[in-house]
């Protein structure tokens, strides 16, 4: 051995650890490149992209009361949804220790809003009980998840002054709970913004939301109901800081539960069963042919779940290495640290817009300027999510920073980024970027629409080929591979923090 | 113990306002139906509420409209009997009438007896519109409309198959689905994608509102004509409204006259229909494995 060489402080430094983390991931995202499918094709966006800007700068709607009820719709399911999903989660999060619920929050996680609305919309057609389930049941997977690491930080301390005897539900609200009661509230407030942005979007499948409206004046290029469309949702966004409050909570579920829109002409609850005995399952199955059920799945593997799976990871690994640099380049602009008190006003609403932007819309824009390939999506959710976590990052350095200025002496400007902020910013900014590497399997899923095979592409060609055996498997192949992922984030970091 | 509390009193207040606003049958009675129209979906309830009024007082039994996304949706709807009517594209139609047995074609638009897809062309290509269509377009990149679309996906995979005996994955570089119509359209006039395929109703829309740039985009090839959109009605309605409600429907819907009404579609009139004459999109779909046998 050559102890000179590799020093204790070195074997065990985290920096070494940090470094070999990242350099794992850029490795693999360069090795993904190959795979991913990118190409640049020349066209003229020009117009159509100008088309675009003038409709967001001038903003107009015909309307008002249909926008307004699309706003108030987004916030009665998202409400509804966070009411639902967070004591559910937190409950869950108690017993996380537990593999089977690890693996069924896991489960839950890894299908697409998009498609939990899409499977609920064959139960419960289109009522606010699908919207509300679309959001609630993957966010109660999520909830579950991060409760449960907040709660594995806290002190076992005050544990120990229960007697022996007390069960673990008491010594959960005894001590644990109020414990980490001031994270799990920051966290459910981030996680309020995250289920606005749901119920937007899962107006793209039809619930009365924001994204009903925003969905049909892109596909008809009404650029200026997009943009007022868009306009709303930043100044709900924008706001949120202003007026979520915890005492809103009872009040905000009964104005919610008013204000869902009503179900109109609905049939019989009969499809559940007919949904979860016959149209998931394949013809030949259902027929007891083995070799017929055999025939499917060999074809369904080699056409779809095969190549739709290395694509899919291909253009995620690379979209999460684009994303962390993504960070590195957005978050000191909107920081107080780097940029001053007044400075960075900007770039925080730089980095409001980005995650306001729905990635279906950065994408549709990227396509027109690259062409389609997997560039454009890895673009759209390097900035949708670089935006998101260079957001949560700059807020974290703000919180640290004293506001009555620096110490004489400490460093400024880049020297401050690279050797201070950035230095302190990055454990916190690889584990956020861990979180969202599931995220961004997800999404990569459901940005197929440019051509690009992925996994949600087939996913959604099965629901409208009203093909539910195929959705199905194709769903729990995706649900597989995001619960490889979260296995793989949970050693990495767990390896970052050791 | 607020915690606990408010959980509780949230948890408590959800349970309650379950109940409220649990689907049940209160509106059991009145007639619902739902439509996609090819072009402009904007202000759907606005305009089709006066079809559901129309309806109404030819019927007179109460009609509302759904307003749906996707073509999925409006078979779900229709096959949960959610809706009883909807206005389909051809395919969705055929699929819609196969998963509800017994429900019927009622009624098609004029235009939809001859319905026609265009196949377009960045100026880039240098493509020329042709009889045939070009050996030229492999290779290229491609994109049709929505997946469930007949204008937009069976009719010109199904032209594409013919002509080149192959799919269209194994004859263009690359193929998307843009998801609309309008939005083929500019997508091709930009570039991004070299060629596409149209609903003809849309682009001679579009054209004659001067969206288009026939600079940068045209009409290459035209296909031959195919049955289009149609309404279809579930074949349970006579139990549910009364015996010969079906009939009323199609009279209904064939007496539309107000051109305002008919503008949302948009048709210039409703014409008899029957399952039938969607026989050719069944077998066209059944053809290039978009229906099983």
């Amino acid at each position: 051995m050559m102890p000179a060489l590799t020093p204790d402080w070195w074997r065990e430094s985290s920096v070494r650890r940090l470094n070999g983390v990242s350099l794992l991931m850029l490795v693999l995202a360069l090795l993904a490149l190959p795979l991913a499918d990118f190409e640049v094709y020349r066209s003229e966006p020009w117009a159509e992209l100008g088309r675009m800007g003038w409709g967001l700068l001038t903003p107009a709607w015909e309307d008002p009361s249909e926008l307004l009820w699309g706003l108030v719709h987004t916030l009665a399911f998202a409400v509804l949804a966070i009411a639902l999903s967070a004591p559910l989660g937190l409950l869950l999060a108690l017993v996380f220790h537990w593999r089977p619920v690890r693996l069924v929050c896991a489960a839950l996680r890894s299908v697409h809003e998009l498609f939990w609305g899409l499977i609920f919309m064959q139960l419960y057609g289109l009522s606010p009980l699908t919207g509300i389930l679309a959001i609630a049941v993957p966010f109660t997977g999520v909830f579950a998840k991060v409760f449960a690491e907040i709660f594995l930080q806290q002190s076992r301390q005050p544990a120990t002054t229960l007697a022996p005897g007390v069960n673990a539900l008491k010594r959960a609200a005894y001590t644990l709970i109020p414990q980490s009661w001031p994270a799990l509230r920051s966290y459910t407030r981030y996680r309020f913004e995250c289920a606005l942005r749901s119920s937007a979007v899962l107006g793209f499948i039809g619930l009365p939301t924001l994204g009903f409206h925003l969905e049909t004046a892109l596909k008809q290029g009404q650029y200026s109901a997009a943009g007022a469309l868009l306009w709303a949702f930043l100044l709900l966004i924008a706001s949120l800081r202003y007026w979520l409050r915890g005492w809103l909570l009872v009040p905000g579920v009964v104005a919610a539960v008013w204000a869902l829109p009503d179900t109109v002409g609905f049939g019989t609850g009969g499809s559940l069963w007919r949904f979860v005995t016959e149209d998931i399952w394949p013809r030949a199955l259902l027929a007891g042919d083995w070799p017929g059920v055999g025939r499917w799945l060999a074809w369904l593997w080699q056409e779809q779940i095969w190549p739709g799976t290395v694509q899919t990871l291909a253009l995620t690994q690379v979209a999460v290495a684009a994303t962390g640099l993504m960070v590195l380049l957005c978050y000191p602009w909107a920081s107080r640290s780097l940029m001053g008190p007044w400075l960075r006003w900007p770039g925080r609403f730089l980095l409001l817009v980005l995650r306001c932007i729905p990635e279906l819309m950065l994408a549709f824009v990227f396509l027109l300027l690259l062409g389609p390939s997997g560039l454009p999506v890895v673009l759209a959710l390097a900035l949708h999510n670089g935006g998101l976590i260079a957001f949560l990052v700059a807020n974290a350095s703000d919180a640290e920073h004293p506001r009555q200025g620096a110490r004489p002496g400490e460093p400024r400007g880049l020297l401050r980024y690279a050797y201070v902020e950035t230095p302190r910013r990055y454990p916190a900014m690889l584990a956020l970027l861990f979180y969202r590497w599931e995220v961004i399997l997800r999404e990569s899923a459901i940005l197929g629409l440019l051509g690009v095979a992925t996994l949600g592409f087939y996913i959604d060609s099965a629901f409208e080929e009203i093909r539910y055996d195929r959705a199905f498997l194709l769903i729990v192949v995706t649900a597989f591979l995001n619960i490889l992922v979260d296995g793989a984030s949970r050693r990495l970091r767990g390896s970052m923090v050791r | 113990m607020t915690l606990l509390r408010g959980l509780l009193a949230g948890l408590w207040l959800l349970a309650g306002g379950w109940a409220v606003s649990l689907p049940t049958e209160a509106q059991a009675d009145s007639f619902v139906f739902t439509a996609i129209p090819d072009q402009d979906e904007s202000r759907l309830q606005a305009r089709f509420g006066k079809v559901a009024d129309y309806l109404s007082a030819r019927l007179g039994v109460e009609v509302h409209y759904v307003p749906v996304k996707s073509y999925a949706a409006a078979i779900t709807a229709f096959r949960n009997n959610q809706v009883q009517l909807a206005w389909f594209g051809g395919l969705s139609g055929v699929q819609a009438r196969r998963l509800v047995p017994g429900s019927e074609a009622l009624a098609q638009g004029y235009e939809d007896q001859f319905f026609k897809t265009y196949f377009i062309a960045h100026h880039s290509t240098g493509i020329e519109p042709a009889d045939k269509l070009p050996a030229s377009v492999k290779g290229k990149t491609f994109t049709f409309g929505s997946k469930g679309s007949t204008s937009g996906r069976l009719m010109p995979e199904f032209y594409l198959r013919q002509r080149f005996d192959a799919a269209p994955d194994e004859i263009f570089s690359r193929v998307g689905f843009s998801g609309d119509h309008t939005r083929t359209i500019a997508q091709v006039q930009t570039g991004a994608y070299q060629l596409g395929a149209v609903n003809y109703a849309v682009w001679d829309a579009q054209l004659a509102a001067g969206k288009i740039d026939t600079d940068k985009v045209r009409v290459i090839w035209t296909t031959p004509t195919y049955p289009d959109y149609q309404w279809t009605i579930r074949g349970d309605v006579d139990q549910q409204f009364g015996a010969g409600f079906s009939q009323q429907v199609r009279q209904a819907l064939l007496a539309m006259e107000d051109p305002q009404l008919l503008a949302s579609f948009p048709r210039q009139s409703f014409v008899p229909a029957g399952n039938q004459d969607y026989a050719p999109i069944e077998d066209t779909a059944r053809s290039i494995g978009l229906l099983d046998e």
